[in-house]
């Protein structure tokens, strides 16, 4: 049997523990908000003496490495910029035929930079936080991306912090097209679980796809948080499920996750 | 003394959970996160009071789940249990020995991610559980398992550090000692 302390000391927690699990939406967001900034004092002292490597290895790096790397740069830099002549032109003739058609206007995308500071310590979510936060305008469910493809969209929002819900979280699901056969359908998290980090399923809408290995699958409209055409990745393999009423298709991410160190947060 | 080190076991489960969160070493190789407050509630149950397991399980927990996605104070119930049990059989341990470390530091860091498991089921969320987390609840068993007898390690040359000394009994008796000469 339980004595007296213990059962006070398990009596209090259990309280304690019903009472945060029943706070409303909002007033729990805040209350984790508030939980988490107790740790600002070890986010400090991790980015400075990250700031201190990246400055010593910053020394060490021959001057003849660095002057190859500006000539590389520079001539990537020099084919960005043609090809950015290139996209204007597009865009000035899709915008053209848009008017024509009477369709909506596309809005050019605006990004931010911003660095991953932490990863999700239990095993069963897939979520990291990077250090935005309201003070520079990031607000839930705002895409986030690399340059390779999508990587999630914004879950919660601290002042200097966020929390981004990556693809393959059993909480993000996301409307997605094949592109050479336009069939669509949605990303969610893959049935083999939490150790295939890189994959992910694409349930079909279309009974009879056409779609096969190799197939790049990128966002659609449809959900109304992304915009269309972001890479997600390629598919893997199909198969039929529900005795062969729908399909489903393995997608390998285009961008992976575990080395993920800066990503952009696409504001509208 | 006392309030030192349960001081310094608080402090150890909030960077703990910091590097379990900036970390990703063992993650990235093995596919899964080692926990090490489990280990930490081992330690606790098995050399300080309930107080110290209450607010280790506690704090631990609520810190836990602020850097996950995990609803804040479901990682609670399940350290306090766990150390509660322990505590209360503590009697029947041999603390001091090191497999007794392993073996009581494992079942604790299998009990503990499948007791939030259960809670996060029963609240109906939806956590990413499929055959691959068989392999990821081995990785964190066995390593938190393995990481018990360190804790213990470091935390009894902490009290050595801070305690005070038992005075070394001298082998000197002034009722046996040989006088020479006349008395």
């Amino acid at each position: 049997m339980l004595n007296r302390t213990h059962l006070i000391a398990l009596g209090l927690v259990l309280v304690l523990v019903v009472v945060v699990l029943n706070l409303p939406g909002q007033t729990m967001a805040r209350f984790n908000l508030a939980i988490s900034g107790l740790f600002l004092p070890l986010f400090g002292l991790a980015s400075s003496s990250q700031q201190l490597t990246e400055d010593a290895a910053d020394l060490v790096v021959p001057r003849s490495d660095l002057v190859r790397e500006t000539d590389r740069l520079q001539r990537e830099n020099q084919m960005i910029r043609l090809r950015l002549l290139q996209a204007e032109e597009a865009m000035r003739e899709n915008e053209r035929l848009r008017n024509h058609l009477e369709w909506q206007r596309q809005s050019p995308w605006r990004v931010k930079l911003a660095r991953v500071i932490l990863r999700d310590p239990a095993n069963w979510w897939r979520t990291l936080q990077i250090n935005r936060g309201s003070l520079d305008g990031v607000t839930p469910n705002m895409p986030v991306l690399t340059d390779k493809g999508l990587v999630g969209r914004i879950s919660l929002v601290g002042h200097t912090r966020s929390q981004v819900v990556l693809l393959g979280d059993p909480n993000l699901r996301v409307g997605a097209v094949v592109q050479r056969t336009r069939d669509n359908g949605v990303i969610t998290a893959t049935g083999i679980g939490p150790l295939e980090n890189n994959l992910v399923d694409l349930l079909l809408f279309a009974r009879n796809s056409q779609i096969v290995p190799d197939d790049i699958v990128t966002t659609s409209r449809e959900g109304g948080i992304f915009p269309a055409g972001i890479p997600i990745g390629h598919v893997v393999d199909l198969r039929h499920a529900d005795y062969g009423l729908t399909t489903e298709a393995r997608v390998q991410l285009s961008v992976d996750f575990s080395k993920l160190e800066e990503v952009f947060i696409l504001f509208p | 003394m006392n309030i030192v080190s349960s001081i310094i076991i608080l402090l150890t489960a909030y960077v703990a959970v910091f590097l379990e969160a900036r970390l990703g070493g063992v993650r990235d190789w093995l596919g899964a996160q080692i926990d090490l407050l489990p280990a930490l509630v081992v330690y606790a149950s098995l050399t300080k009071g309930v107080a110290t397991l209450a607010l280790l399980a506690v704090l631990g927990g609520l810190w836990f789940d602020s850097l996950s996605a995990n609803p804040t104070g479901v990682t609670v119930l399940p350290l306090f249990l766990i150390g509660l049990a322990i505590f209360r059989t503590r009697h029947l341990i041999l603390r001091e020995q090191t497999y007794a470390q392993f073996i009581i530091g494992m079942s604790a860091c299998a009990a503990a991610p499948l007791g939030t498991l259960l809670l996060l089921l029963l609240l109906g969320e939806t956590p990413l559980i499929g055959p691959g987390s068989l392999w990821q609840w081995l990785v964190m068993s066995v390593g938190g398992g393995a990481l018990c007898p360190v804790v213990f390690r470091v935390f009894d040359r902490v009290h050595r550090a801070f305690d005070y000394q038992p005075l070394a009994e001298t082998t000197f008796r002034p009722d046996r000692e040989i006088k020479r000469g006349r008395s």
